[in-house]
């Protein structure tokens, strides 16, 4: 987002945005040489958007998505942090399990993995409601992959920096909570942000189970309009706006941890 | 040899006894029974060729690494693998690193209150005031904004000889402190020492200065392949060296200062 190489002029920023503009007028011309009829589409986007409630009290459309990713991301997270310790951990076993689950995880489709917990698993009499089977399966797939983006984030950190804890008498935790954690999570946050707008891009996945997140509801208007190109650029644009959203919290994060790195100038 | 059989009465013993330290890295026995006794007050310089132990030796005595037979008792403490052990010494014993290894997320003055106001429990605005008594004591009162990416090595070197000193210890040990910077830095950092010496601050210095190591020690270790070959007085060891391998050491580091 922020231009770092020095041989960029001091201009390069605002020659970037008027490239940006151009090229989403040129997209919207596009789109309106479509003659579409957005319409309908207005007409359903509270439903999209979720400000409106299902007819039995529930939250919808991108209120859900972003309900979906929340606690997919929070899960994910903690499945990750325990993975991340069996994965540096010298016990065989925590090593054993936390390679295990991440292979499982990381090398069967995701799509298949939501199936398997709504679908498949009622079979041998266990029954998950479509949210928690959602929930579940992008908690575990995502944490599979965060767990190895939180470890190489640890590993990232020089030895003498917790060697140099150590050494002025600090415990083992407060070594983690103030030294060596923050500066693992500078190098964890650029590729943690990424897997969560992917995360909430994924979500769309549960789509499938019945849950009335954004993309089933974009996907159903249509059917029942048969305005397809509409709903769906409506989903896009909203999905859109909120990686966008992410991307600038993640940034907001990098610039809190990245103290002491920028001031060098790396 | 003094003996170091009765830790109990801290006055008479020894600040730190170290009876028949034996460590093996792997196969490696980078250290062999190695005894030392060092007395409150004392200045003590270790010098050797490169691998031979001197700096195994310093991580020992404060436990970044363990070692597998022989005793380490500093100020009355047995050193063990026990975290209330550990953690006990090292209050009380100051590292600085050849590689200074400031905390890079935190600012100068973030650095040096960290250990004392979490370990020491002091207030904030007492650690903050020792600490930037001993920042300029270094000459780096001007920098305690600044981050460790923004100081030169010998500027960094400063900072950490003053974070050690901030958490009050009875004894600092060096391990090479000036190895990884340039000549002028190298002064910069050794005049510091120096003067810290005057102070009666109990010192231990691993270093391949030695014109720096006659000044500042009170005595002179020399060890080669993990054992104590020689010690005595600098003047005793560096003009009348009593082995063969510390003559072979002394004509080496001559003719490196001559070329």
């Amino acid at each position: 987002m922020s231009p770092e190489a020095p041989h960029r002029t001091a201009n390069f920023g605002v020659k970037v945005w008027l490239t940006w503009v151009a090229l989403l007028g040129l997209l919207v011309w596009l789109f309106v040489s479509l003659h579409l009829d957005f319409g309908y589409a207005k007409q359903k986007l509270p439903y999209l958007l979720g400000v409106r409630l299902t007819p039995d009290g529930f939250i919808q459309g991108a209120a859900l998505t972003l309900f979906v990713t929340a606690c997919s991301m929070i899960c994910a997270l903690l499945v990750a942090l325990l993975t991340a310790l069996g994965r540096m951990s010298s016990n065989p076993i925590g090593f054993g399990i936390a390679t295990f689950y991440a292979s499982l995880f990381r090398g069967t489709p995701l799509l298949v993995q939501v199936l398997i917990f709504y679908l498949a698993l009622p079979q041998v009499g266990i029954v998950l409601g479509a949210l928690s089977a959602g929930i579940l399966a992008l908690s575990l797939n995502y944490g599979a992959y965060l767990a190895e983006t939180i470890r190489s984030g640890m590993m990232g950190v020089a030895p003498g920096q917790r060697e140099a804890g150590m050494a002025l008498g600090l415990p083992r935790w407060l070594i983690v909570w103030k030294i060596t954690g923050p500066q693992a999570l500078r190098l964890i946050i650029p590729p943690a942000g990424a897997l969560f707008i992917s995360m909430l891009k994924d979500s769309s996945l549960v789509s499938i189970l019945g849950l009335w997140e954004l993309n089933f509801l974009a996907q159903s208007y249509a059917r029942a309009s048969y305005h397809y190109m509409e709903m769906l650029i409506c989903a896009a644009v909203i999905y859109w706006m909120l990686s966008i959203v992410f991307e600038v919290i993640q940034h907001r994060l990098e610039l809190r941890f990245g103290r002491g790195v920028e001031s060098s100038g790396r | 040899m003094a003996e170091a059989s009765n830790p109990v009465a801290a006055e008479s013993s020894p600040l730190i006894a170290i009876d028949r330290l034996n460590k093996w890295f792997g196969r490696d026995h980078v250290l062999t029974d190695l005894s030392l006794a060092l007395s409150n007050g004392e200045r003590l310089v270790i010098c050797g060729p490169s691998g031979s132990g001197k700096s195994t030796l310093l991580r020992c005595i404060n436990g970044l690494e363990p070692h597998q037979s022989g005793t380490i008792v500093v100020d009355g403490t047995p050193l063990t693998r026990q975290s209330s052990a550990l953690e006990r010494v090292r209050r009380d014993v100051g590292m600085v690193f050849q590689s200074f290894n400031l905390f890079q997320h935190l600012t100068v003055l973030e650095n040096c209150v960290l250990a004392p106001l979490w370990v020491r429990k002091q207030s904030k605005p007492q650690a903050e005031a020792t600490a930037v008594d001993y920042l300029h004591r270094v000459h780096m009162g001007d920098y305690i904004g600044s981050y460790p990416g923004q100081l030169s090595g010998g500027q960094q070197q400063r900072v950490a000889i003053a974070r050690a000193l901030c958490m009050q210890p009875k004894v600092m040990m060096f391990d090479e402190p000036t190895s990884a910077l340039d000549p002028e830095m190298t002064k910069e950092v050794l005049e510091i020492i120096l003067a810290l010496s005057t102070t009666g601050m109990t010192m231990i210095c691993v270093t391949h200065e030695m014109a720096f190591a006659r000044q500042i020690a009170d005595r002179v270790m020399f060890m080669d392949r993990g054992q104590l070959i020689e010690q005595g007085s600098p003047a005793d060891l560096f003009e009348r060296p009593q082995t063969e391998r510390l003559r072979v050491f002394l004509n080496q580091v001559l003719r490196e200062r001559r070329s």
